[in-house]
């Protein structure tokens, strides 16, 4: 793995600008950071908020879900004013993993377009593999570092760009995945969707 | 000046931190998120550490007393630990969380609890010396740059 382990299927978007995550002049990007660990959650917290970000902090994949309104106990909510951007979660968590999380969001369409990206202590190919081929935008490698947040900008500001191209790339399975993976993270991706 | 030369003695207890393995590059992420605004996030993250692990640190105690050992159970306890020393990059504290893990998959009774006791050395060692070294800065008042080159 390249790096810090850090694997990205937008790294070809990437740029060295400042990490300033806001989407536009009109809209600070909302982030639902979701992890069990409180530590954790302070420190992510930070990081988003120092990059621009609102932070919706949470402990676990449940009330992730409540929060979205995605609860099977309730119906589905709208609250335009917490449009949520990007979804962080961590993969190890009790109750409900950070996979499980991704698929139900990603079943859900409401919210399947939006970016997913998993955090884990754990550097392991099969794990990082089964989160992009879920749909997952991003894997981080904990713990997280200020230069893994400054590449979320991509995810958020990369999403309305690239959504025409990129309609299938939520349910893109195998294949192009598996090519990506075993390219160097160097190497550019098919440039056509 | 009583404040340059307190601000040097003050970059020189970071920099043993650093020198004698008790921190890694992690601490220096968390300095960065600090600025005028939250002047005492590491302090506050590393206060939050050491309270919210108590309770982790207690169960293992625990489950290491009992007449058959839970590995799975100890493991678990001891990745979530690992995870949030991490966080504040608690260098040595982590070599003993990776070595306790070891003792788990292997089965070793024994050599959990010997180096759970290392652990808890390594964990207390650390909570002294950035008790002191935060004490010391407060003591030192803000410096000019808020993150001391790496």
């Amino acid at each position: 793995m390249a790096r810090n382990g850090v694997f990205s299927r937008r790294k070809w978007l990437e740029k060295s600008e400042g990490f300033d995550l806001s989407l536009s002049d009109s809209h600070e990007a909302h982030v639902l950071a979701v992890d069990d660990s409180l530590v954790d959650r302070k420190v992510i917290e930070r990081l988003l908020k120092i990059s621009s970000c609102k932070v919706t902090a949470v402990d676990s994949g449940r009330r992730a879900l409540q929060f979205l309104g995605l609860d099977e106990e309730k119906s589905s909510v709208t609250f335009d004013g917490l449009k949520v951007d990007l979804i962080i979660t961590d993969y190890c968590m009790p109750g409900m993993t950070g996979y499980e999380l991704l698929k139900k969001i990603k079943e859900s369409s409401t919210f399947r377009e939006i970016p997913v990206v998993i955090m884990s202590s754990e550097n392991i190919l099969a794990r990082i593999h089964r989160c992009l081929e879920e749909g997952a935008e991003d894997f981080i490698v904990k713990p997280v570092k200020l230069s893994d947040v400054k590449r979320l900008k991509d995810c958020m500001l990369g999403q309305d760009r690239m959504e025409s191209e990129d309609r299938g790339i939520n349910k893109r399975k195998s294949c192009e995945t598996s090519d990506i993976l075993s390219s160097s993270p160097s190497t550019s991706p098919p440039s056509s969707r | 000046m009583q404040g340059n030369q307190l601000h040097r003695q003050l970059a020189h207890m970071r920099q043993s931190l650093f020198d004698q393995g008790f921190l890694d590059e992690q601490f220096v992420q968390l300095e960065e998120l600090q600025d005028d605004a939250n002047p005492n996030f590491v302090e506050e993250v590393v206060t939050l550490f050491y309270k919210d692990s108590t309770r982790l640190l207690h169960n293992i105690e625990l489950s290491l007393e009992k007449n058959t050992l839970d590995f799975t159970k100890l493991d678990g306890y001891m990745h979530q630990f690992k995870g949030s020393s991490s966080s504040i990059g608690a260098k040595k504290v982590i070599y003993e969380c990776k070595q306790f893990r070891e003792c788990c998959r292997a089965g070793n009774g024994e050599g959990c609890k010997r180096t759970f006791q290392q652990l808890k050395k390594e964990y207390a060692t650390l909570k002294k010396k950035l008790e002191t070294y935060f004490q010391f800065a407060r003591q030192a008042g803000p410096t000019e740059t808020a993150c001391p080159p790496k």
